[in-house]
C-alpha cells in the first residue's frame, strides 16, 4: 500500500516535524558554539590550543591548561577503571551464574544512575581526606622518585579527580563489555577447552579477544563520559590552571572552567574563550562517541555473523 | 599432571578469582556510597527540611523545601519537551521514514547524547536566558528537556521496531489506516518499553547540576511561575556541600539521599516494567 | 486516543493552574553577585520579605564578576561587588542599555588572612612583605624568616604552605589584589588588580564559602576571605601592619577607622578604595562593597521596591550590620547616597 491516506498523511507530516526538530536542534547548537567563539578563533586561531596563560585582566586566554587536565583526569580514570571493569565483566559473563550475574549487574546499573553531584560530594568529604592523610604520603614515600608523585599532598588534584572518575565510569565498561561478552558464541569457548586451554586461557585468549572491539567501544564511551564531567570534578580538581608532572598537582579541567566563569565571564573575548573550550570538548566527545560506537556495532554484527558458519 | 600444567590451572584460578575480586569492588563501591548516604542523610532528614524555606547565611533550621518543587518543574518542563519530541519523532522513524532520513535523525540524536551537559548549559543560556533577559525554570527545564530528546527517541524506537510484523499486517489486513494501526496497535504493544525509556531519561536528567548552572540559576525563596529562576537539588546539594557551614553540609547529605533515593526508585520501577515481559507474545 | 488526549488536556491544565497560582503573588526582584557581603544580604533580604512580605528579593552569591556581568546583561535586576566597576565596564553597561548604572555602598568589611596550621593556635602577625612574597609564590614554608620574624614565640612548622585562593571573579580578590598592588610592586607588575587574576600559585576555592571550607579542611593552608566566615566558622584569622606600622586585627573600630578618610572626600560615584588607608588603628585590607543599580527600571513597580529596599538598608537596615561584625556606612555617605537615590528611574 503505497498510497497513505489523509488522516496517515497528517500524523507522517506531525511526526516528521519532531523527528526534524532533533536535527535542527543539534544543527543549531554546533552553529551557536561556532559563531558564539568566533573572537577568539580569529584573534588567536591555532596558538589557542598550546598556551597555557589565563588571563583575564590582561584578555590573554589559552587552552592548554584545561586541555591538559581534562586528558590526564580521563587517563588515570581509565587506567584504574579499564582493568577493574573488563576483569569485573568477565566474572559476570563468564563465571557468575545466570543468576547473580544479572543481579550484579542491576547493581551496577544502579551505580551508573547515580548522579555526578553525588560523587562529587563524596570526593570531597570521602576521598579528598583520604588522599590526603593515607593514600598520597604513602605513594610518595614508596614512589616519590617518580616526578608522577612529587609535590605536596593537597588531597585535590588530578590523582583525585582521576579516582572519582574512575567509579563513575566502571559500570559503564562493565555493563557493555559483559553484553559483547555474552554475545560471543559457545562454540568458541567450547572450542578452545576442547583443545585443552584452561578456563582462564580460554577466556582471555579466545573470548576476550573475540569480543575486543566492544570491549574498546566500551572504553571509549567511558571516556567520552569522564571528558565530559563537570561536577565531580570541579569540586575535587582544585581549580588552578596548571601543567605539571605530579599527578598531585592541582589543576583544572575544560568542563570546570566552564562551570566556575561562564557567569561572571565580563568581555567579549573572556565569554568566547569560554564557549570556544565547550566547543573543543564538543568536538572531542563526539570523535570519540562515533568511534566508540562504529566499534561496538562493528563486534556485534560480527558475533552474529560467525555464529551462523 | 605436568608441572606446566599445574602452573596453567594454579593461573587460571588466580586471575579468575581476581576477576570475582573486581566484581565485588564494583558492588562494594555501590553499597558504601549508598550506605554513606543513607547514615548521613538519614541523620538530617527533618520536618523542617521538606516544609522549611533556606534560612539566612549562618543560621541553622533552613530546610530545601524550594527546591523540591523546583526541581519538580524543572523535570516537568523537561519531560514535556523530551518526550514528546522523542515518541512522536521515534514513530516517525519507525513507521514512516526511508533509510536515509533515519539515518541522519538518528545520528544527531547520538550526537547531541554525546554532548556533555555543560555545553547544553551554555547553548540553553544563549537560546533561553540572553534573549529574554531573566534566568528562569524554562530554561533550566529547556536543558534538561534537549538532554531527555536523545534517550527517549532511541528507545521508543527500538521497542516500536521490536512489534512484530504479523500485528502490523494483521491491522492493515483488517482495513486499518496506518495512523489506527499505530495508535491501537503498535504503540500499546510497545509501551512497557516506552515507559522505561521515559523514566529512565528522567532519572539521568533528575540529577543533573552543570546544565542548571547558567539557565535556572537559584532562589532563596520559592519561584513564582516559570520565567523566574528557581532552586533546585542538584544545585543545592552542590552549593552546600562546599560551604564551610555544618549545617549546610547535613542538609546536603539530606537533599543527596532524597535525589539518590529518587532516581533509583525510578530505575528499579523501570527495569520492573520491563522485566514483566514482552506485553506481546513472540510467534 | 481518547485517552492520550484526556492525559494532554489534564497535564495542560495543571501547567496552567500552576502558572496562575505562582505567578502573580510576589514581586520577585532578582539580583547576583558578591559572596562577600552575602551574610548581611541574606539577613537583609530576609528582614526585609518579612517586613514586606510582597516583595521577595532573590539573591544569588555568584562572585562579584558574576554580579557585573549578569546586571550588564540585564538578566538580574541589580547586581553587587566589592570591587568597583571599572570605566571600561561602566561604558560597556552604558553602550548596552543607554543609561547607566550606580554604586551605592551598603557596609564595610574586611578581607582577613585565615590560616590553618596544625599546631599553631595563636593570632599570627602578618607584614605586608610576607603576604605578598606567599601569594608570589616566593615565601613557601611557614617558618620563612618573612613570617617567622613578626611572631617571634610562635612556633612555626617547617610545613609548606598550601594557598587558597578565589576560583571565581570575586570582589573579595579586588580587594585583596588591590591591597597587594598598593603594597608590593612586583606584584602590581606581574599581577595586578583584579575580580579574576592569574594566580602565580595556589588552589581555587568556589565563593567566599568555598575558601573557607577549604581552609578548614586542608593543614597548612593560607588564603583570604571575608571577615564574617572567620567568625562564623571559628577560624583562626591574623592582624596585618597598616601603613603606620601596627599590627591590626580587623573588627568594627578598624574597620571604621579605615574608611574615616574616605567618608569626607566621598566622590558623587562612591568609587573608592580604601585598602592600606591612612590611620594609626585603620586595618588596612578593608572595604566598602556596593549594590549596583540601573539608572531606569521599565518595571515602576520593581524600581519602587528596591529603592524602598535602599532606604530601608540605609536607615533600618544599617542597625543589623554590627551583629554580623559588618562595620555601618558613616553618616556623611548615608546622606549623600539619600541624595543620589532619587537619581534611579
Amino acid at each position: 500500500m503505497r498510497r497513505l491516506r489523509e488522516g496517515d498523511e497528517i500524523v507522517r507530516l506531525v511526526t516528521f516535524l519532531f523527528a526534524a526538530f532533533v536535527v535542527l536542534v543539534t544543527l543549531l547548537l554546533i552553529f551557536e558554539l561556532w559563531v558564539g567563539s568566533a573572537l577568539p578563533r580569529h584573534k588567536f586561531g591555532f596558538h589557542f590550543f598550546v598556551t597555557s596563560v589565563w588571563d583575564p585582566i590582561s584578555d590573554q586566554f589559552g587552552a592548554l591548561p584545561f586541555i591538559y587536565g581534562t586528558v590526564v583526569t580521563a587517563g588515570i580514570s581509565l587506567i584504574l577503571a579499564v582493568p577493574l571493569g573488563i576483569g569485573a565483566a568477565i566474572f559476570l559473563a563468564e563465571l557468575a551464574p545466570a543468576r547473580v550475574s544479572d543481579v550484579l549487574q542491576f547493581f551496577i546499573d544502579l551505580l551508573a544512575a547515580v548522579p555526578s553531584v553525588i560523587y562529587g560530594v563524596l570526593g570531597v568529604f570521602i576521598v579528598i581526606p583520604l588522599m590526603r592523610e593515607y593514600i598520597q604520603p604513602a605513594l610518595k614515600s614508596s614512589l616519590g622518585f617518580l616526578p608522577l608523585f612529587q609535590g605536596p599532598a593537597y588531597g585535590v588534584g588530578f590523582f583525585t579527580a582521576g579516582v572519582v572518575l574512575a567509579i563513575m565510569v566502571i559500570p559503564y565498561i562493565i555493563s557493555v563489555s559483559r553484553e559483547v561478552l555474552l554475545s560471543v558464541p559457545r562454540d568458541q569457548r567450547e572450542a578452545a577447552l576442547a583443545l585443552g586451554a584452561t578456563r582462564w586461557e580460554s577466556t582471555w585468549k579466545v573470548v576476550v579477544p573475540f569480543a575486543r572491539t566492544g570491549i574498546m567501544g566500551s572504553i571509549f564511551l567511558a571516556l567520552a563520559r569522564a571528558l565530559g564531567e563537570t561536577m565531580a570534578v570541579t569540586m575535587v580538581i582544585g581549580n588552578t590552571p596548571t601543567i605539571s608532572a605530579s599527578l598531585f598537582s592541582p589543576g583544572y579541567s575544560i568542563a570546570a572552567v566552564i562551570a566556575n566563569e561562564f557567569t561572571e565571564a565580563t568581555g567579549d573575548i573572556y565569554l568566547q574563550s569560554l564557549i570556544e573550550l565547550g566547543l573543543v570538548l564538543f568536538l572531542l566527545t563526539f570523535i570519540l562517541n562515533g568511534l566508540a560506537r562504529l566499534l561496538i556495532v562493528a563486534t556485534s554484527q560480527r558475533g552474529s555473523g560467525m555464529g551462523q558458519a | 599432571m605436568t608441572a606446566r600444567l599445574r602452573w596453567r590451572k594454579l593461573v587460571s584460578g588466580f586471575m579468575l578469582t581476581m576477576t570475582g575480586v573486581c566484581a565485588v569492588v564494583a558492588v562494594v563501591v555501590l553499597f558504601f556510597i549508598l550506605g554513606y548516604l543513607v547514615y548521613h542523610g538519614s541523620t538530617s532528614i527533618s520536618w523542617n527540611f521538606f516544609t522549611k524555606l533556606p534560612a539566612p547565611l549562618g543560621e541553622t533550621g533552613g530546610g530545601m523545601a524550594n527546591a523540591i518543587v523546583g526541581s519538580g518543574k524543572l523535570l516537568l518542563l523537561a519531560a514535556l519537551i523530551g518526550v514528546p519530541v522523542g515518541f512522536l519523532g521515534a514513530i516517525y522513524l519507525a513507521e514512516f521514514s526511508g533509510t536515509t532520513v533515519a539515518f541522519i535523525v538518528r545520528y544527531a540524536a547520538d550526537l547531541l547524547n554525546g554532548v556533555p551537559s555543560i555545553v547544553i548549559g551554555i547553548f540553553a543560556y544563549i537560546l533561553a536566558v540572553l534573549p529574554f533577559k531573566h534566568f528562569s525554570t524554562t530554561a533550566g527545564g529547556l536543558a534538561l528537556g534537549l538532554m531527555m530528546i536523545p534517550i527517549t527517541l532511541r528507545s521508543t524506537e527500538e521497542f516500536l521496531r521490536a512489534v512484530p510484523r504479523n500485528l502490523r499486517e494483521g491491522a492493515m489486513a483488517l482495513g486499518a489506516s496506518k495512523a489506527k494501526t499505530i495508535a491501537t496497535v503498535i504503540v500499546p504493544a510497545a509501551y512497557r518499553g516506552i515507559l522505561t525509556a521515559v523514566l529512565l531519561a528522567f532519572a539521568r536528567v533528575a540529577g543533573e547540576t552543570a546544565p542548571l548552572l547558567f539557565t535556572a540559576l537559584g532562589n532563596r525563596y520559592w519561584s513564582p511561575g516559570w520565567n523566574q529562576p528557581t532552586s533546585s537539588l542538584p544545585v543545592m546539594i552542590y552549593n552546600y556541600a562546599l560551604s564551610p557551614y555544618e549545617d549546610w553540609h547535613r542538609q546536603a547529605w539530606a537533599a543527596g539521599l532524597v535525589l539518590l533515593g529518587l532516581i533509583l526508585v525510578i530505575n528499579i520501577l523501570a527495569r520492573a516494567i520491563l522485566a514483566r515481559g514482552v506485553s506481546v507474545p513472540r510467534s | 486516543m481518547k485517552r492520550i488526549a484526556g492525559l494532554l488536556v489534564a497535564v495542560v491544565l495543571v501547567l496552567a493552574g500552576a502558572g496562575i497560582v505562582w505567578a502573580d503573588n510576589p514581586l520577585s526582584i532578582n539580583g547576583a553577585g558578591a559572596t562577600f557581603p552575602y551574610p548581611m544580604y541574606s539577613k537583609w533580604f530576609d528582614e526585609y520579605h518579612k517586613k514586606i512580605p510582597n516583595v521577595q528579593i532573590n539573591y544569588q552569591s555568584i562572585g562579584s564578576g558574576g554580579g557585573i556581568k549578569q546586571v550588564t546583561e540585564g538578566t538580574v535586576d541589580f547586581g553587587a561587588s566589592d570591587g568597583p566597576m571599572n570605566d571600561e565596564q561602566l561604558k560597556a553597561f552604558k553602550d548596552k542599555h543607554g543609561f547607566g548604572i550606580l554604586h551605592f555602598p551598603t557596609v564595610l568589611g574586611a578581607d582577613i588572612p585565615t590560616y590553618n596550621i596544625p599546631g599553631v593556635s595563636v593570632e599570627l602577625n602578618f607584614t605586608p612583605e610576607a603576604i605578598a612574597g606567599i601569594f608570589l609564590g616566593r615565601i613557601t614554608k611557614w617558618n620563612d624568616p618573612a613570617i617567622a620574624g613578626a611572631n617571634s614565640g610562635v612556633k612555626l612548622p617547617a610545613n609548606d604552605i598550601v594557598l587558597v585562593h578565589r576560583s571565581d571573579g570575586s570582589g573579595t580578590t579586588y580587594i585583596w589584589t588591590d591591597y597587594l598592588s598598593k603594597v608590593s610592586d612586583d606584584w602590581k607588575n606581574k599581577v595586578g588588580k583584579g575580580a579574576s587574576v592569574n594566580w602565580p600559585v595556589g588552589l581555587g576555592g568556589k565563593g567566599n564559602e568555598g575558601v573557607a571550607g577549604l581552609i578548614k579542611q586542608t593543614p597548612n593552608s593560607f588564603g583570604y576571605i571575608e571577615l564574617i566566615y572567620a567568625i562564623q566558622n571559628n577560624m583562626l584569622y591574623g592582624r596585618v601592619k597598616n601603613s603606620s606600622g601596627a599590627f591590626i586585627k580587623a573588627d568594627l573600630a578598624s574597620v571604621t577607622a579605615a574608611a574615616a578618610g574616605a567618608a569626607k572626600d566621598m566622590p558623587a560615584d562612591f568609587r573608592v578604595s580604601i585598602t592600606n588607608a591612612p590611620g594609626k588603628t585603620a586595618y588596612p585590607i578593608s572595604s566598602f562593597t556596593w549594590l549596583l543599580i540601573p539608572e531606569k527600571f521599565s518595571d515602576a513597580s520593581k524600581r519602587d521596591a528596591i529603592k524602598g529596599f535602599v532606604s530601608w538598608m540605609l536607615t533600618d537596615g544599617q542597625n543589623s550590620a554590627e551583629a554580623l561584625s559588618y562595620a555601618k556606612l558613616p553618616k556623611e555617605v548615608v546622606a549623600k547616597e539619600k541624595q543620589a537615590l532619587a537619581q534611579v528611574q
